[in-house]
């Protein structure tokens, strides 16, 4: 039909959509008017009034049928039909609030999971800077050092990228630093980023007071001290005074004009962290260590991103790109040989949090599938049931006349009406979940983890996909039933059935089945991140935890030199040593397990030859005297740092087990020389292995230098204290502000914490796998009960019968129980077979765990086997209750 | 029953098409009518003359007139729409078209 046609028509559709009955009632005018003229002629033909009107009628044939043909063939009727059908559904699904409640319970559950973890993974991976504009353009841009490692870019490198980009609708720098505040007396740490001047109209974001930065605001050493401050930064700090624009905050020091607020709901662009201020690359010397760098090629520290013009693709603007690199190696061959620039999906930013939840959201959407389908089964599971209630019904409407077709349509919409509810549910369940993720993560101090999920048009459009699917799927279970209907059935007397070998119950049993094999791989799953997670929590890392706290100093900020540093550090430990409660204290650059970077050598060794192609490499960390003390790590042989280990005593050096075995062949290194940077050093003590960067690595080679052969301004502060974390800081903070009020302490947490926060994706994706396993237990567990139910009561003549010739109560207990446990036992080898295949997807997710770990699926075999025999308790008592006398009578 | 099994396919259509394209009528009339034109060969019964009308189709046929029937009732009088003229030419062309085929191959001698 062509679209005039349509459009004609359009009015006579839409009229008897509308106003059916006045369409009707005309057509029965029409009708009737034919009837009366022919019943007229047939009159003058000189047949009697009542012959004249039976002919007439005869000549019309069915006048129902007719009319019925007339509203078909009207073509309004689907609609209608579809008005009928919800209207009729809703009456259904009220006549039996009990299923419906049920039914629509467990596709909220089902949708609502789905929609929770969609919207974490829109709000985490794919969207991940709420009022952003067009993330789906914006890409992470970095180098990659030889097709290896990764690396960023310098300042230079971005302004070239940045001209020659001609894909590129827009490039930003957005970097991560910690900045100091002063404000009256003291000095606290808080975190922000320094932009590139076109940051603000690049993202799309327009600051809410004041405006964001100019052109040439990112040029020059420290010439725009300017800063935009976030909203809740306004509202804390500043109590949200509106004439805040032109006031001066001094940051690391330095007086900011600030000239602008972003608006409520912006945290910058930093995947995790909630930024609090931007201020100008020009002022990058100010807040990022290492000196001015904006004229520097080889300075690496620019965190930059490019939004791709419309209709560019990831591979097309990479081509682009690696062509504008290749031209920098060439030009400046010193700074950038080897060196390319990749582009990234925010999700796999290379330089912020992004990549750390995705095993973990992996994980979880798999396991919200499962859950729904767990959820689908049961709800195909209960419509099975009503549909075998309602096969008197059925056959009557079949009997009168209504398609196999009509009747399929009839029952796709009661199931849409069931799962748009359980949409709608599951919206709301979504809704309210959104910062689920968040609240399981770590408390941190100053700055919250900011990871919400989002619920927007993308989200909506997958549950309305998952709605429609659903619909389907449970609209055609029962379709599948009426197949088998056949019109005498349910006249015939309700035959008594035997549990168990129904003819038609192997749906409903595959579908136990089938929930139980689900069930088992999600307890399977839960039971292995949740056995991870304590494993990680109880393996020692090789350093005391508990009774060590870690903080920092910031005296970068506070514009310390290294002299001044030097003094400092070393006035600090002396205090604090003195304090009651406080048995020592040290320094060291990187904590371990900690997101710093552990220095990186190659070494040479007196004695040992590396094979041809081999150039040993190794990781160290400068550390102060008393380290080893403190954190507890056993030195097997020779002696700790001292304060006479300085710039001016020759190079020392502490190696760990691993080392001596790997370089020393298991010899006793004391004494032995080291080249570390191109500097021979002398060993003086061996230390034990201990874990460095993950709780998963095998032990590796590593050593310890003097902090003071290798300085850093600002090194981590480790407390061996007997006292509760509260009460250390402050005596750590009083006795830094004793020292230089101007100074600030950096978030200060044990050394445990810092091991629990490695252990977060395990304790995030254990949390929801056991819930979500759980929920699914559950909903399997009111499977296997209604079922079982069902059947009981299906066979209440067999068992009475059984019951007469001598079967005991217990007897029909037993049998009961067994028919529910051999559903389960199918269910559980088929979920064995697929747990082994599939739980080795949790990959990483998994410490010191095997995927086929016997204790974790013995134990899941137990938790699924006590539910189930729960879940036939209770029809099983009901069939040991059966009265013979009565059954066998009645 | 619904429509003769001899009439062709979509044929009814065009002959009701072409009966209102000589004259808007109402459904009583046009039956008639079509019975007196092909002398009741075509064998419309009543009953299948109405779900015709109501077809879609009738976007091709004005239904909207409400006029006094021969017996001075109120009935519905169809005309034929613009398109509903279209829609005519084509089918006619077409029906000739084929009936000449149909014809043609109808007379071949036997050999």
């Amino acid at each position: 039909m062509d679209i005039e046609q349509w459009l004609y028509s359009l009015p006579l559709r839409l009229r008897s959509f509308f106003h059916p009955k006045q369409v009707d009632q005309e057509m029965k005018e029409e009708l009737s008017e034919h009837l009366g003229q022919q019943i007229s002629e047939n009159i003058a033909k000189g047949m009697s009034p009542e012959e004249a009107r039976r002919s007439a009628m005869r000549a019309m044939g069915g006048l129902a049928q007719i009319e019925q043909q007339c509203r078909d063939a009207r073509g309004g009727s689907v609609l209608q039909d579809l008005a009928q059908d919800l209207r009729y559904g809703l009456r259904q699904l009220c006549r039996a609030p009990g299923f419906s409640a049920l039914a629509i319970l467990c596709l909220t559950l089902g949708i609502g999971a789905n929609a929770a973890v969609f919207s974490w993974v829109e709000g985490i991976l794919f969207r991940p800077y709420p009022l952003v504009a067009h993330q789906e353009r914006l890409f992470a841009v970095a180098i990659t050092v030889q097709g290896e490692r990764i690396d960023l870019l310098s300042w230079p490198d971005f302004l070239d990228l940045r001209r020659n980009c001609t894909l590129c609708e827009d490039s930003f720098v957005s970097k991560i630093t910690s900045s100091t505040l002063n404000i009256g007396d003291h000095a606290e740490v808080t975190t922000g980023s320094i932009v590139s001047a076109n940051y603000f109209d690049a993202i799309g974001v327009h600051p809410i007071l004041g405006r964001g930065f100019e052109a040439g605001e990112d040029v020059g050493n420290d010439s725009n001290p300017v800063v935009v401050i976030s909203y809740r930064f306004w509202r804390n700090r500043f109590k949200g005074d509106p004439q805040i624009i032109g006031k001066t905050q001094r940051l690391n020091n330095v007086p900011h004009t600030i000239i602008g607020v972003a608006p409520e709901g912006f945290y910058g662009t930093f995947v995790g962290r909630a930024m609090q201020l931007w201020v100008p690359v020009s002022m990058e010397e100010t807040f990022d260590s290492g000196g001015y760098k904006l004229e520097d090629r080889g300075a690496r520290w620019i965190e930059s991103y490019v939004r791709l013009k419309p209709g560019v693709g990831r591979a097309q603007a990479q081509q682009q790109i690696s062509a504008i690199a290749a031209r920098l190696q060439k030009d400046y061959p010193a700074t950038n040989r080897g060196r390319s620039i990749g582009l990234w999906a925010l999700w796999q930013t290379p330089f912020n949090h992004a990549g750390e939840l995705l095993p973990t959201l992996q994980v979880m959407v798999a396991v919200v599938a499962f859950v729904l389908l767990i959820a689908c089964a049961n709800v195909g599971n209960l419509l099975l049931v009503r549909s075998f209630v309602r096969r008197h019904e059925m056959s009557v409407r079949l009997a009168i006349g209504a398609s196999r077709g009509r009747l399929l349509k009839q029952l796709l919409t009661e199931g849409l009406i069931l799962s748009a509810l359980g949409t709608a549910g599951g919206f709301l369940m979504a809704y309210w979940c959104r910062h689920l993720l968040v609240m399981l993560l770590p408390v941190r101090e100053g700055d919250a983890m900011y990871l919400p999920g989002a619920i927007d048009g993308r989200v909506m459009a997958m549950s309305l996909g998952i709605c429609l699917v659903v619909t389907l799927i449970i609209g055609l279970v029962p379709a599948l039933q009426t197949h088998h209907l056949d019109l005498a059935g349910p006249l015939k007397a309700e035959s008594g059935g035997v549990v168990g070998v129904r003819s038609k119950g192997w749906i409903r049993s595959g579908l136990v089945i089938f929930q139980v094999c689900l069930s088992f791989i999600l307890l399977v799953g839960a039971a292995l991140l949740l056995e991870s997670l304590q494993r990680i929590r109880s393996t020692s890392p090789g350093f005391s935890t508990t009774s060590v706290a870690v903080t920092g100093v910031s005296v970068v900020a506070a514009g310390y030199d290294v002299p001044r540093a030097k003094t400092f550090q070393n006035e600090l430990i002396d205090r604090l040593v003195g304090l009651p409660g406080i048995e020592s204290a040290a320094f060291a650059r990187v904590t371990p397990l900690g997101y710093g970077a552990f220095s990186s050598t190659p070494i040479a060794v007196d004695g040992y030859q590396p094979s041809p192609n081999e150039q040993p490499e190794v990781d160290y960390n400068q550390a102060s005297p008393s380290y080893f003390t403190t954190l507890g790590i056993p030195l097997f042989s020779g002696r700790e740092f001292t304060r006479s280990d300085d710039e001016n005593a020759p190079p020392v050096a502490i190696v760990n087990r691993t080392m001596v075995e790997r370089y020393w062949r298991g010899q006793d290194p004391i004494g032995r020389r080291l080249q570390v940077k191109g500097r021979w050093a002398r060993v003086v003590g061996v230390a034990a292995d201990s874990k460095y960067e993950s709780m998963g690595e095998t032990p590796k080679p590593f050593f310890y230098v003097p902090l003071r052969q290798d300085f850093d301004r600002e090194p981590d502060l480790y407390i061996r204290t007997t006292q509760s974390l509260p009460s250390t800081l402050a005596t750590v903070l009083r006795t830094v502000h004793a020292l230089d009020q101007n100074l600030a302490l950096y978030e200060t947490i044990t050394l445990q914490e810092q091991v629990n926060r490695a252990a977060l994706p395990q304790l995030v994706a254990g949390t929801l796998v056991s819930t979500l396993g759980g929920l699914a237990l559950l909903l399997a567990a009111v499977g296997l009960y209604g079922v079982m139910s069902y059947a009981v009561a299906q066979s209440t003549r067999e068992l009475g019968l059984r019951m007469a010739l001598g079967a005991d109560p217990a007897n029909l207990l037993r049998l009961v129980i067994s028919r529910g446990l051999r559903l389960a036992a199918g269910g559980v080898l088929l979920g064995t077979v697929a747990a082994l295949a599939v739980t080795r997807l949790l990959g990483q997710l998994l410490y010191h765990v095997s995927p086929h770990d016997p204790v974790v699926f013995g134990l899941a075999l137990a938790v699924i086997t006590s539910t189930v025999i729960f879940a036939c308790l209770l029809p099983a008592w009901r069939a040991s209750r059966t009265d013979p006398a009565r059954v066998l009578r009645g | 029953m619904s429509k003769p099994a001899d009439l062709v396919q979509g044929t009814l259509d065009m002959l009701i098409l072409k009966i209102l394209a000589l004259q808007a009528l109402n459904e009583w009339s046009i039956s008639q009518r079509l019975k007196q034109i092909s002398s009741d060969v075509l064998g419309i019964s009543d009953g299948s003359l109405y779900p015709a009308l109501q077809r879609p189709r009738t976007s091709r046929m004005d239904s909207g007139q409400w006029k006094a029937s021969e017996r001075n009732r109120r009935a519905k009088f169809y005309s034929l729409t613009r398109l509903g003229r279209k829609q005519l030419e084509k089918e006619t062309a077409n029906w000739n078209r084929v009936s000449a085929a149909i014809s043609g191959i109808v007379q071949l001698k036997e050999a």
